[in-house]
């Protein structure tokens, strides 16, 4: 392993870096916009908007788009990108008993997570809704802190807690205590056996980031359920939970779906919390953990490729339902 | 009425008992590494660290780990994230600022189209771009000698280019409740779009930017892909060097709770003093 050098001077480049791009970036727009105040009435008219949106649509074309249609491109090429070999990188994966248990994964995940992400979140919005505001905002904070933990962070915590020593030894991995006490047997977590039950213990961690997520945008959707509704069904003797899934939860439908899309769309690119827990191995391996193994460890530029645009087809759907969600909004205004 | 008060206590009660279970099984693994951290090594191995809370004063507790991840280099790699990271939320959002502002208040021919390619652009996977890009900043290298690649430019660039499509639907969600009136007057007394934008829209814009800032600031902080791909171990950020920690964790789990520790308390502190603008960055894209 190399060390890591840090030299004092990297502070300067990045404090004259910061400086330099205020300085370059307002000096750009500036620049663009007198560009345009150069041209005749008609032509300025016209091109007014583009001294704002250019440098955003440079910057998203040359590193976005145009990157996309090159890894579309490349999905046809051999593992060098160098020979045409038409849908063959297509034919392997998908004839690769391997890959056909990574799209399982990937089904797996986008079955369990986001439905399990969302219900934690409504439990969650709902039980501090009730607490009054002191006690809501402890728990609230508690709840949401893993959202500003990182993945890599959030696998270090949970690899802990499902650590597992030699027979024999004390159990300190919280989960195995936990089977323990309730009169279990200590098992190794993880390992190949586990097969496709794996992923639910990687799920678990994800769930964990995301649950506070979920509860912040359904607790503000919750509280601008209108009160007399509840009040309405109160009078007409509804019982906690019936106010709950009959009033508040039909009101909250659009986030509730808002929030689903967002999680399915996380989970369907998740990636670091595979490559730190288990590194893909025993069965738990994704598309985006896939795609990084071909690149990384075999080289295979068309293989990687490949399997990265069929992630991209597997979410285009969920483009569209984006876009759906945005025109939507709009007519709301 | 007494029954109905009561009803709304139990009902207070009850929440409260359910969420502060729900609270304890979250942060219970946090809370456990934490302790492992300041724990004594042998101790640790021999007894869980709930033990450690049921009887404080007979353990022993040490900074050692904490010692030994800061010289393993996790404070160089946190300066690393930080150059990385301030300069990667200031770019994206000066750009997403002044196009935003144009998707709100100015018409222009294939603005619906553009705006639509842009919430498409927020569903992209990130793995979509990484090679190809890559493979361009080598070519850049080659053929001009501007060396991105290793260098913290390079991820500046990339984090903008994924910042931005959310951080322009963002921010003109928020320009849209700014009224048109207001910018009508300002036309009206002879200001141009570009001053309208920096005196007027801008400065209005500031909780929108400040909420998005500390989202995108969290976001790079705590990505792994881009810093490994585009400036890899020479410059390690805290993310890189905790991974090849519990690579190497043969001497106990201290030394990696001791780093994820200090991983984790920049993002904490920025968490817990801005939590509020964090959420309303959060809620602002979001559906009533």
């Amino acid at each position: 392993m190399g060390r890591s050098e840090f030299a004092f001077s990297d502070i300067f480049v990045g404090i004259g870096a910061i400086i330099l791009g205020i300085v370059a970036s307002w000096g750009l727009y500036w620049l663009l916009n007198f560009l345009v105040t150069r041209l005749p009435a008609k032509w300025q008219e016209k091109l007014r908007a583009f001294s704002f949106v250019l440098p955003a649509a440079v910057l998203l074309i040359l590193i976005s788009v145009l990157p996309l249609i090159q890894t579309v491109a490349w999905s046809f090429f051999d593992k060098h990108a160098k020979e045409f070999v038409g849908f063959e990188n297509y034919t392997t994966i998908f004839t690769d008993p391997n890959f056909l248990g990574i799209l399982l994964n990937n089904f797996l995940w986008v079955a369990f997570v986001p439905a399990i992400t969302v219900g934690f979140g409504l439990v969650f919005a709902n039980l501090s809704n009730n607490v009054g505001p002191k006690r809501e905002k402890v728990m609230k904070s508690l709840i949401f802190m893993p959202m500003s933990i990182s993945f890599v962070a959030a696998a270090t915590i949970w690899g802990y807690a499902y650590d597992y020593p030699p027979p024999g030894r004390p159990q300190t991995g919280l989960v195995n205590a936990i089977i323990e006490l309730f009169g279990g047997q200590a098992q190794p977590l993880l390992t190949l056996e586990g097969g496709h039950l794996n992923s639910f213990l990687l799920m678990i961690v994800v769930i964990w980031l995301n649950a506070g997520f979920s509860m912040v945008m359904l607790s503000a959707a919750i509280k601008a359920v209108p009160e007399e509704t509840i009040e309405a069904a109160r009078i007409d003797g509804a019982g906690p939970f019936k106010i709950f899934l009959r009033v508040i939860v039909p009101q909250v439908r659009g986030t509730i779906m808002a929030v689903f899309i967002t999680t399915v769309i996380g989970v369907m690119k998740v990636f670091d919390v595979i490559l730190a827990m288990t590194g893909g191995n025993f069965n738990t391996s994704v598309l985006g953990y896939e795609y990084y193994r071909m690149f990384f460890v075999e080289s295979n530029v068309g293989g990687s490729a490949a399997v990265v645009t069929v992630l991209c087809v597997l979410i285009a759907p969920l483009m569209w339902l984006q876009i759906r969600t945005a025109r939507h909004q709009e007519e709301i205004r | 009425m007494n029954t109905f008060l009561s009803k709304v206590r139990n009902a207070r009660l009850g929440s409260t008992l359910t969420l502060l279970v729900l609270v304890a099984i979250w942060s219970a693994p946090t809370l456990g590494l934490l302790i492992t951290a300041l724990r004594d090594r042998d101790q640790a191995a021999a007894s869980g660290w709930w033990t450690a809370i049921a009887d404080p004063f007979n353990q022993i507790w040490s900074m050692d780990s904490f010692n030994k991840a800061i010289d393993g280099g996790m404070l160089t790699s946190l300066l690393n994230t930080l150059v990385i990271s301030v300069p990667a939320t200031i770019l994206p959002l000066v750009i997403a600022a002044n196009a935003a502002y144009a998707f709100t208040f100015i018409e222009f021919k294939g603005r619906e189209v553009m705006f639509a390619s842009l919430v498409a652009l927020m569903v992209l996977p990130l793995q979509s771009a990484l090679i190809p890009v890559l493979k361009a900043m080598v070519w850049l290298k080659k053929t001009f000698g501007i060396e991105l690649v290793g260098n913290y430019a390079s991820a500046w660039i990339v984090h903008a280019a994924f910042a931005l499509p959310l951080a322009i639907y963002i921010l003109r969600n928020f320009m849209m409740t700014l009224p048109n009136s207001l910018i009508e007057a300002a036309r009206i007394d002879g200001a141009s779009y570009y001053q309208i934008f920096w005196k007027l829209v801008l400065p209005m814009s500031i909780p929108s930017i400040a909420s998005f800032a500390i989202f995108q600031f969290l976001w790079v902080w705590n990505d792994y892909l881009i810093a490994f791909v585009f400036v890899g171990e020479q410059k390690a950020v805290m993310t890189y060097k905790l991974l090849r920690l519990l690579g190497q964790y043969g001497d106990g789990w201290q030394t990696v709770a001791a780093g994820s520790f200090i991983a984790l308390i920049v993002p904490l502190i920025v968490f817990f003093a801005l939590q509020r603008y964090f959420v309303r960055g959060l809620t602002a894209g979001a559906v009533k």
